[in-house]
């Protein structure tokens, strides 16, 4: 187990100093992966938030190696890093143990890199994959993914007078990634930080592909006041909007669970991005909502019992 | 050593004796042999390389993008769909300055979907920065591939290497082998500057580079641009001097007293050049001009090289769908429009979707250019030749 007071000790290798919003969890996870990784590492990121506010040149906020590509092609992009340290190291010009690290935003990895993510899992390349979940397209101004759950409004789902907000329910991309068998999966938020950074660390370790889901509110589309960022995530979880779980080796494993699973009202009526929602005629959206949260949230009770 | 080798076989076979770092691809007709081969090559432990099998071509041009920015020596091939599904990456590659290597086989683009040779695919490419090299045969094609590593690492830019689909890549020829040991010692070790490996040393690959820095950033490509016809000239000289065989970047054949001449590219050149000998055997001053090198584009060698002759066809075998015509017809246009005297230009857009296109037509294209030369005139500048009902 990991102690803040060790972590805060460590060289920084995600600066400050970068464009992200105040509150932005994007820019709080990419920090604490970083943080918990004992190895050197290169990293990677895809087109969107991240590395948008992340660099611009002649500014860096990585003080680890970092290659972007385009958007949805961070995974294929580090399976190359990959293969390239295999073979430099056979060669002999390698010396060091490195280990290498992929982020992504939900669209980068839900929608348009999936068959890159797939790819590089199939092909087992040792690369830890991180999707930093916000839920939307946020860099290009807040449009629905598939991520994005049901009822919300984003400026593609809007909230209409006829529509509110988003129709379809979330892609279960954890359980889609599971599918694929790789070394290590789990699914963690900023709000728990060392469950984050157990995670990180296992999936580091890991013989092969992972991948970490990490549930990272935005203030912006999500509509909350910067300081409520820990509180939205911290309440995904106590509403069993977003299970802490880890899958290895056949295995479900949930790693918090909640004393007591709160409805997610408490978690929808803290953001504006679920508002209307609640001026809605009916209670549709938030019913299948909260539907589809209490089935997944059964089966990977069932899961994690067997 | 003297072989007999398919276009692809000959590609395969360069980049076994290269043993790239990292060969990362996925199969598309007529460039699938490649793969297949190298595939072999890999399991067969003659080669050491890292074999990525993508599940797209998207993503094996982008795990190339990768590999080479760790420093890695870095190949693929791909042909038509596949390098329009790289499209995006290609600019990326040639802007982060990754002299990675394409060997590619050129088919025409969807749609109609076809899969033989027109040259769509790779001049749809033209302006994402890599350095584009026509072969004319297999023999060729293998010098290339061996040659194009070496320019693409001096000039950091990534190249293209191509063949016509089918007509060289599966066509088998008499092929001179350079000896395994000789491509390392030709070639080296790649010594990029720079590593994504480096931990000690941490690079931002990639970064946003808006309004303040992007120009100077584009300027300083282009500009690397220029620098690429003499490298090329020089690895030329180098590879003749050691392996016996010339290459320059425009190919000039009977071009010395020529009167009228046939430009064209890949492998019409060599039927051409058949066309050129007879003609030659009834006295008639013809000559043929290969532009070799399309990305630079040659501008010195091409300008000595069509100023020669009165008339010249110009073969194109894809359009730009601009309505004026192929790709060489209007850059050799541009090149020649400071020039006091020109030759009269007609552009034939032959060949499409692998059309053949046979000596005696080429004999034809010669008699029409002397009718040219001797009214003065030109009918109508841009034909389509041999489509029905033109
Ligand atoms: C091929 C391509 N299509 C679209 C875009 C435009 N684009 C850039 S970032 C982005 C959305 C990013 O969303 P996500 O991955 O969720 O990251 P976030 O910005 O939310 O952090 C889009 C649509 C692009 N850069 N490339
Ligand atoms: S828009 Fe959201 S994800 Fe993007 S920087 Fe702001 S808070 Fe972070
Ligand atoms: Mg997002």
């Amino acid at each position: 187990m990991a102690s803040l007071k060790q972590l805060a000790t460590q060289k920084e290798k995600f600066m400050g100093g970068h464009r992200a919003c105040a509150g932005c969890a994007a820019t709080i996870a990419a920090r604490m992966v970083l943080m918990a990784a004992e190895q050197p590492v290169v990293v990677g990121a895809a087109t969107g938030c991240l590395e948008v506010v992340s660099t611009i040149y002649p500014y860096s906020a990585w003080n680890v190696p970092y290659v972007h590509n385009a958007f949805e092609n961070v995974a294929a992009t580090m399976s190359g890093v990959e293969a390239a340290y295999r073979a430099l190291k056979k060669k002999g010009m390698i010396k060091k143990d490195l280990r290498f690290i992929a982020f992504g935003g939900d669209g980068g990895t839900y929608d348009i890199g999936l068959q890159s993510l797939s790819g590089m899992i199939e092909r087992r390349h040792r690369v830890l994959y991180v999707c930093y979940n916000n839920e939307a397209y946020m860099n290009t101004g807040i449009q629905r993914s598939s991520a994005t759950p049901r009822g919300a409004h984003t400026t593609t789902s809007p909230a209409g007078t006829e529509i509110p907000g988003k129709i379809q329910l979330r892609k279960n991309l954890t359980e889609i990634v599971i599918a694929h068998e790789p070394a290590y999966a789990a699914q963690t938020t900023i709000g728990y930080w060392n469950d984050l950074v157990t995670k990180v660390r296992k999936a580091l370790e890991a013989d092969g592909p992972s991948f970490i889901n990490i549930y990272s509110p935005c203030r912006l589309g999500w509509a909350y006041v910067p300081e409520k960022t820990i509180k939205v995530s911290k309440l995904a979880v106590e509403t069993c909007i977003w299970p802490l779980y880890e899958y290895e080796n056949g295995k479900y494993r949930i790693t918090v669970k909640p004393k007591e699973k709160k409805p997610i009202t408490e978690f929808l009526n803290l953001q504006g991005r679920f508002g209307h929602l609640f001026k809605w005629h009916d209670d549709v959206p938030i019913k299948e909502y909260q539907a589809e949260v209490d089935m997944i949230w059964e089966r990977l009770l069932k899961r994690s019992a067997e | 050593m003297i072989v007999a080798r398919t276009g692809n076989e000959a590609m395969a076979e360069a980049m076994r004796q290269i043993n790239p770092d990292v060969v990362a691809a996925y199969p598309i007709t007529p460039a699938t042999e490649v793969v297949q081969l190298f595939s072999t090559f890999v399991h067969d432990g003659t080669v050491s390389t890292q074999f990525v099998p993508a599940e797209s071509e998207h993503s094996a041009i982008s795990a190339c993008v990768g590999a080479s920015s760790a420093g890695a020596r870095v190949m693929t091939s791909t042909s038509s769909q596949g390098l329009a599904l790289m499209h995006e990456i290609l600019f990326i590659a040639a802007g982060l300055r990754l002299p990675i290597v394409i060997c590619l086989v050129n088919r025409s683009l969807s749609s109609p979907i076809n899969i033989h040779c027109d040259h769509s695919d790779s001049l749809a490419s033209r302006d994402s920065g890599w350095i584009q090299i026509f072969t004319e045969n297999t023999q060729e094609a293998y010098d290339t591939t061996l040659m194009a590593v070496k320019i693409a690492e001096k000039a950091l830019l990534p190249a293209m290497v191509t063949t016509d689909g089918f007509i060289i890549s599966h066509g088998m020829e008499r092929v001179e082998l350079v000896g395994d040991a000789e491509v390392p010692k030709f070639l080296g070790e790649r010594k990029a500057k720079t590593s994504l490996l480096d931990v000690d040393n941490p690079i931002t690959l990639g970064a946003l580079d808006l309004q303040d820095y992007f120009f100077e950033h584009k300027r300083s490509e282009i500009d690397a641009m220029n620098h690429v016809l003499p490298i090329i000239d020089e690895v030329q000289k180098e590879f003749g001097k050691k392996f016996g065989r010339n290459y320059n970047t425009v190919d000039e054949y009977k071009m010395d007293d020529a009167e009228v001449a046939i430009l064209a590219m890949g492998s019409t050149g060599g039927t051409g050049k058949v066309a050129v000998d007879r003609l030659r055997e009834q006295g008639k001053k013809v000559g043929l001009i290969r532009c070799r090198v399309y990305r630079p584009f040659p501008k010195g060698a091409m300008l000595k090289a069509v100023s020669k002759v009165k008339v010249l066809g110009i073969m194109d075998r894809a359009d730009t769908m601009s309505t004026l015509g192929g790709h060489l017809y209007n850059e050799c246009r541009s090149i020649l429009y400071d020039s006091e005297e020109r030759p009269i230009m007609k552009n034939y857009i032959y060949g499409l979707g692998g059309r053949d296109i046979s000596i005696e037509e080429i004999e034809d294209i010669y008699a029409e250019l002397f009718n040219i030369q001797k009214s003065g005139e030109v009918d109508k500048e841009i034909v389509y030749y041999g489509v029905r009902g033109e």
